[in-house]
């Protein structure tokens, strides 16, 4: 078995900003994780789509606009209704604190901030993945 | 162990289309072990409807580009369209970085078009060991053609002509002259010749450059002292096939041109394969490859379990001592395990 973990890193909306994305993804590349980039400009069908495709285990979102409480939602419901309730879904970017327990209680299973160690966001994917390879 | 029931289950509901099941079976076969021979065992019969149709070549030759631009064409065409894109894995870390999406997101949200990333998995000839199997999913799904992206390939990477029926191969302007062109490997896999970014400088040398090439493994009637000689291609002796004329084309998938040609050469290659009896026989030829590498793969793992690590680890200490060889030593660990 060469079982690998999985990720599906995508920034939905419409800003451009996507620095902290490709950090992470690199960052989770050198973790030896699979991970699927997807670019820019993403609509919550094309993400749910692609994690479908892809079979993801993870789906990381990057969100500079604001418009998170809008578009993470979307996304959260389109991966129920394609049976991908299982996969994680953190988000990062700029999420304000105040947004983060609505979030949670959708269902993201964590927010990383400008700054948060790679190490962090690593370990939690593994961590809820149930596996440590 | 494996649970066949739920695997068959698993099968059929992506033989039906289910893309939930495609996408899950694809990572069995893909995961490897016993599930995937199971599921595999069940899948089998139902494969070998694709087309397939391999595109290669360097890296930022443009290959992600024209694969979407060739799907639009079969889309056109009401064809449901596969795509499997393979990109390399680190040979450090074991992650991988799988960007080939985003220059497919015309194609992101059509329910007729199926996408899988793949990375190598320490494969080296530009294609994971599994993507031939992820490809039979997607041929049992009913998915005709389907386009088989490789990695970035250099000169050597051929592992696509193994796998595809039509392996188009794209060069880039300014990539070297005509010896480059003549070297083994790559080009010598081409059934269709692509030279792609026809909008930069350079396209018509490389035309001409790869013309040239073409030409000598061609059998052709010249003028020589007032009198008709046939001169054999090159090729003649190797055996390789004659009677197809690998065509060039020229392409700039970025503005769509010469897309239509390509398409058009595509499916006159997969006549010619039908038309010729090529495609029975060259499908012999790949099945029986693969169950060489398999019997190799299977044969040594088994044989190499019966080697007593204690034999091993002391042979590696007389050849690095340098009392043996290191062929002897091989020989001499041989002779223990057959």
């Amino acid at each position: 078995m060469e079982k690998r973990i999985r990720v599906l890193i995508a920034k939905p909306g419409l800003d451009g900003h996507d620095r902290g994305a490709k950090v992470v993804a690199r960052g989770l590349r050198d973790a030896g994780m699979e991970v699927i980039y997807t670019g820019l400009r993403q609509t919550p069908e094309m993400i749910a789509e692609a994690a479908l495709q892809e079979d993801v285990d993870v789906v990381g979102l990057s969100l500079l606009s604001g418009a998170h409480m809008a578009l993470v939602p979307r996304v959260l419901e389109l991966l129920q209704e394609r049976d991908l309730g299982e996969v994680m879904v953190f988000v990062g970017g700029i999420i304000p604190d105040e947004d983060a327990p609505a979030l949670c209680a959708l269902g993201v299973r964590g927010i990383y901030g400008p700054g948060t160690p790679l190490e962090r966001i690593v370990q939690d994917i593994r961590n809820a993945v149930g596996q440590n390879g | 162990m494996a649970d066949s029931s739920a695997l068959d289950a698993l099968v059929d509901q992506a033989l039906e289309g289910s893309r939930r099941a495609i996408s899950r079976l694809m990572s069995v076969v893909e995961n490897g072990g016993p599930e995937a021979r199971v599921a595999l065992a069940r899948l089998y019969p139902h494969t070998g409807r694709a087309h397939r149709i391999g595109v290669t070549g360097s890296p930022g030759a443009g290959k992600s580009t024209l694969v979407t631009e060739l799907a639009k064409v079969y889309r056109g065409q009401g064809k449901r369209v596969g795509i499997v894109s393979v990109d390399p894995t680190s040979p450090f870390s074991g992650g991988a970085l799988l960007g080939d999406r985003v220059r497919m997101r015309d194609l992101a949200l059509d329910s007729a078009v199926f996408i899988r990333s793949m990375a190598t998995r320490g494969s080296l000839g530009g294609l994971a060991r599994a993507t031939a199997d992820v490809v039979d999913v997607l041929d049992g799904a009913g998915f005709d053609p389907v386009l088989i992206e490789t990695v970035g390939a250099g000169q050597s990477e051929v592992d696509i002509a193994r796998t595809a029926d039509t392996t188009i191969v794209i060069e880039l302007p300014s990539a070297g002259d005509e010896i480059q062109a003549f070297k083994a490997g790559i080009l010598e896999i081409a059934d269709v010749l692509v030279v792609n970014k026809a909008d930069l400088p350079g396209a018509d040398n490389a035309m001409a450059a790869l013309r040239a090439m073409l030409d000598l493994g061609q059998a052709q009637t010249v003028r020589h002292h007032g009198e008709s000689v046939t001169i054999a291609g090159v090729s003649a002796e190797a055996g390789s096939e004659q009677d197809w004329a690998t065509p060039l084309l020229k392409t700039s998938a970025l503005r769509g041109e010469g897309i239509a040609e390509l398409a058009r050469a595509v499916e006159e290659h997969y006549h010619y394969l039908a038309e010729s009896g090529r495609r029975q026989q060259y499908h012999r030829a790949r099945v029986e490859e693969q169950l060489r590498r398999i019997l190799r793969q299977e044969l040594l793992g088994r044989l190499l379990v019966r080697l007593p690590e204690a034999e091993l680890a002391a042979a590696v200490d007389r050849v690095a001592t340098r009392q043996e060889d290191p062929y002897s030593a091989a020989e001499t660990l041989i002779a223990r395990v057959s």
